[in-house]
């Protein structure tokens, strides 16, 4: 793995950078998003058409080793040569981090000295540094955590502590015990304890990793906490490696992460919008600008609209005029209306494709506006015109 | 008439053909997924091109129920609705009087359905389903037939075969575009070969563009149910397309071509994708098994489709049943069989070497040499000669139906 930062703006921490993983056809720009992954493929697109969405934006995948821990082993895994082969997906990049933020949530109450835990679809898992690293090994993927410990935001300050000390020592169990691995992202947690977070961030800064996976998010700490841990963690931590989070999902969060120095996320804010009938339309303008599209659109608050609404029955256009996306380019708001209806699972494969397709336009317009230098304003922008839909709306009714 | 029916090569009665229809050339003989809501379960368009699918089937009832003929129409016909760019097929609604029979009540006037949606009452007379077709626009729409359940016995089912004829000519009369619409009449009669052939002559006199043989595929043994289409493969015209209704397993098919019919629909390959089940040569692979979790080969080594290309049955193993990417690859496979299958059928008619290919096929399916009785009988009629697919001690298994499907489960595959 090759990260290298291309651009860096001085007003905020924001940065568009290369990474180079495995054999992915071609490096990938940064800040960028990582797909979400059940058992290694997307939930509802399935592979082969996987090569529809923009490309190489759409190679990166986040798996969980959990998933695999229902009905296939280590070995049969290894066997096949790994995850790429056994996945059939050789020229993608492959992030392995335990929590998957759906089915795969850490559980703190669990946790103890010797592993983290998990509630996953096969009941609460206590997974310890060796069990894991051996999963790794067999797995092979080009990016992987190291074990943390992640407690909510509202446990106590001995019990953040430990798990700072835990996911360190975990840390350094995982080098030890797989040095010549794939590339290792340091994992920092410290809940919303500043002295914590800087901290673990500096310790993990020691180590010999090549990135560092920024835990503990998205786990009830407030919107309005996060800048302040965010800056004290990046101020930490050196700039030419790459860094990624869990559980900034929401395209506020994404911003607010880019604006302090993360370059990967991953997300799992498509796959709930899909299994919920909605597709993301929000306007995709490079100033940030909302208004402009779709204010009369029935049902919608300016940044999706649920195809579930009778409104929806007749209407034989697309969800988005101008996209070009494999659902928006064949069927109409309809049809999907309809597939819904009848609880089709074709819905759920055409509204995954859309808005995966629209959530990596995103991060293409972001990354335009950071190397333009109009990244702050951009966010501005962004910000407040989908807040003026609100307020607009609090007025009238 | 929109349609054109050209038999380009035979063996005895098996035919290969190309059948012209307003959307698509196809080739026969020839299998077509069931898309009953407008959408083959989890399979988008441009894989079943992919797949080489040339007909899908649409459901009158379902259809009409949600989202409606009346909204199918507006949006231009159901081809334009989900963007479908090859034929379609749809079933007139009479299937749902067997198999939603507790919620239905036939009368001469029609079958009234109590609606599953919403509990209403929903009249389908003849005319009412060709209407509802006429609306949806598919290439080829189904006559409303009286359906009786095979394992019935009695004077319904001459009532029922009757009352199949009465409505061809409501279905006719009521048919409102037959330059672009295909209106297919439907054989009933249940097992009574008399009740099939009155049937059979009282639909060819009204001189339709292509029949179907119906009623079957519903639990009836396969000795009767083999008979039933030999006969009325015999009696139907020769220039014109052949549909058997709800068939079927992979077996069911190619003795029905031996026989001499065209065309094939079943939910099976899909609903048992759904299962865990995928279909391959030698019969069919439960990859829910406990063994499927280290077996690190395809689904099927000769199959070229883009699952058994890419995957194992191992990792499939740990799909199917939990995941919804678990029914969407193995549909996909089951499918691509399907084709491959009806690929097979259709060239090695034409190459004239269908026999070899029929041997080949149950050679593969039954290695013991255990073919099913009813399928060596049904092939000496077809004048196939499988002796050399059949064990010589004992002879061949008499098999029922249960028995059969019993045996299909138990093919273990030891390569």
């Amino acid at each position: 793995m090759k990260f290298a930062v291309k651009k860096a703006l001085s007003s905020s921490g924001a940065r568009v950078g290369v990474l180079e993983v495995g054999i992915c056809p071609a490096p990938i720009e940064t800040p960028a998003l990582l797909l979400a992954t059940r058992k290694g493929l997307p939930h509802f697109i399935s592979p082969d058409l996987l090569p529809s969405l923009p490309s190489p934006d759409s190679n990166l995948l986040q798996v969980s080793p959990m998933h695999f821990l229902e009905g296939l082993s280590t070995t049969t895994i290894s066997k096949l040569g790994g995850l790429h082969q056994m996945l059939g997906l050789q020229q993608h990049g492959i992030a392995a981090v335990p929590r998957d933020s759906i089915q795969c949530l850490p559980e703190s109450k669990a946790a103890t000295k010797l592993g983290a835990s998990f509630e996953t679809p096969c009941g609460r898992l206590l997974i310890k540094p060796k069990d894991y690293v051996e999963m790794i090994s067999c797995m092979k993927p080009n990016i992987w955590a190291s074990l943390a410990d992640e407690v909510p935001a509202w446990v106590s300050e001995k019990r953040n502590k430990t798990s700072v000390d835990r996911t360190l020592r975990w840390l350094d169990d995982c080098i030890s015990l797989y040095p010549e691995a794939g590339s290792i992202f340091g994992a920092i947690v410290g809940g919303t304890n500043l002295e914590e977070r800087k901290r673990c961030a500096e310790e993990v800064a020691k180590r010999n990793v090549s990135g560092y996976w920024i835990g503990g998010f998205g786990l009830g700490e407030g919107i309005d906490e996060r800048p302040a841990l965010l800056r004290a963690v990046m101020d930490i931590l050196p700039d030419e490696k790459p860094r990624l989070t869990c559980g900034l999902g929401l395209p506020e969060e994404i911003l607010q992460g880019i604006a302090a120095g993360i370059d990967l996320f991953d997300s799992t804010y498509i796959y709930s919008l899909t299994v919920g009938g909605f597709a993301l339309t929000f306007s995709l303008d490079n100033s940030g600008e909302q208004h402009s599209l779709q204010s009369d659109q029935i049902g919608s608050d300016l940044t999706k609209i649920n195809l579930r609404a009778t409104a929806y029955r007749k209407d034989m256009s697309p969800i988005l005029e101008n996209c070009t996306c494999y659902t928006c380019k064949n069927h109409t708001k309809a049809y999907i209306n309809h597939l819904l209806n009848v609880h089709e699972m074709l819905a759920q494969t055409l509204l995954e494709i859309h808005n995966t397709h629209h959530f990596l336009r995103f991060f293409h317009v972001i990354r335009t506006a950071i190397q333009d230098g109009s990244f702050e304003e951009f966010r501005q922008a962004f910000l407040e015109s989908r807040r003026e839909h609100f307020k607009g709306e609090a007025i009238s009714t | 008439m929109a349609l054109h029916f050209e038999i380009l090569g035979r063996f005895n009665r098996a035919r290969a053909a190309q059948l012209t229809l307003p959307h698509f050339v196809c080739q026969t003989p020839l299998f077509m997924p069931v898309g009953t809501q407008g959408t083959i379960k989890g399979l988008t368009n441009n894989e079943l091109e992919r797949i080489g699918c040339q007909i899908i089937l649409g459901n009158t009832y379902h259809l009409a129920l949600r989202p409606t003929s009346e909204l199918l129409e507006e949006a231009g016909g159901l081809h334009n609705f989900m963007n479908w760019p090859r034929a379609m097929l749809t079933d007139s609604g009479g299937f749902q009087m067997v198999s939603l029979l507790h919620l239905a009540d036939i009368t001469e006037e029609g079958v009234t359905f109590q609606s599953p949606v919403d509990g209403k009452p929903m009249l389908l007379t003849p005319e009412e389903s060709i209407q509802i077709q006429n609306r949806i626009g598919a290439d080829i729409i189904m006559a409303l037939d009286d359906v009786v359940r095979t394992t019935i016995t009695g004077p319904r089912i001459e009532e029922a075969m009757y009352r199949t004829l009465r409505w061809i000519d409501r279905c006719i009369a009521a048919h409102k575009r037959p330059h672009d619409q295909n209106l297919f009449g439907i054989v009933q009669g249940g097992l009574d070969p008399e009740l099939r052939d009155i049937c059979v002559k009282g639909l060819v006199e009204r001189n339709l563009p292509g029949y179907a043989i119906g009623g079957l595929a519903g639990g009836e043994d396969k000795d009767s149910f083999w008979r039933v289409v030999a006969q009325c493969t015999a009696a139907l015209p020769e220039d014109k397309p052949r549909y058997v209704m709800g068939v079927g397993y992979p077996l069911d098919i190619v003795v029905c071509s031996a026989l001499g019919a065209d065309m094939y629909d079943c939910v099976y390959p899909t609903r048992t994708a759904r299962f865990g089940t995928a279909l391959v040569p030698e019969g069919v692979l439960k990859l829910k098994h406990r063994a499927m979790a280290d077996d690190t080969r395809p689904i099927d080594p000769t199959c070229p489709c883009m699952v058994c290309k890419n995957y194992t049955r191992a990792y499939i193993h740990c799909l199917v049943t939990k995941d919804a990417m678990g029914s969407q690859l193995l549909s996909y496979h089951n499918l691509y069989y399907m084709m491959r299958l009806s690929r097979n059928l259709h060239s090695s008619i034409v190459e004239g070497r269908f026999p070899e290919f029929v041997r080949d096929f149950l050679r593969t399916m039954f290695p013991k040499g255990d073919v099913p009785e009813w399928v060596c009988n049904a092939m000496e009629v077809a004048g196939i000669d499988i002796s050399s697919c059949c064990a010589p001690f004992p002879p061949c298994q008499e098999n029922d139906s249960s028995n059969e499907l019993e045996q299909l489960n138990k093919v273990k595959i030891e390569i």
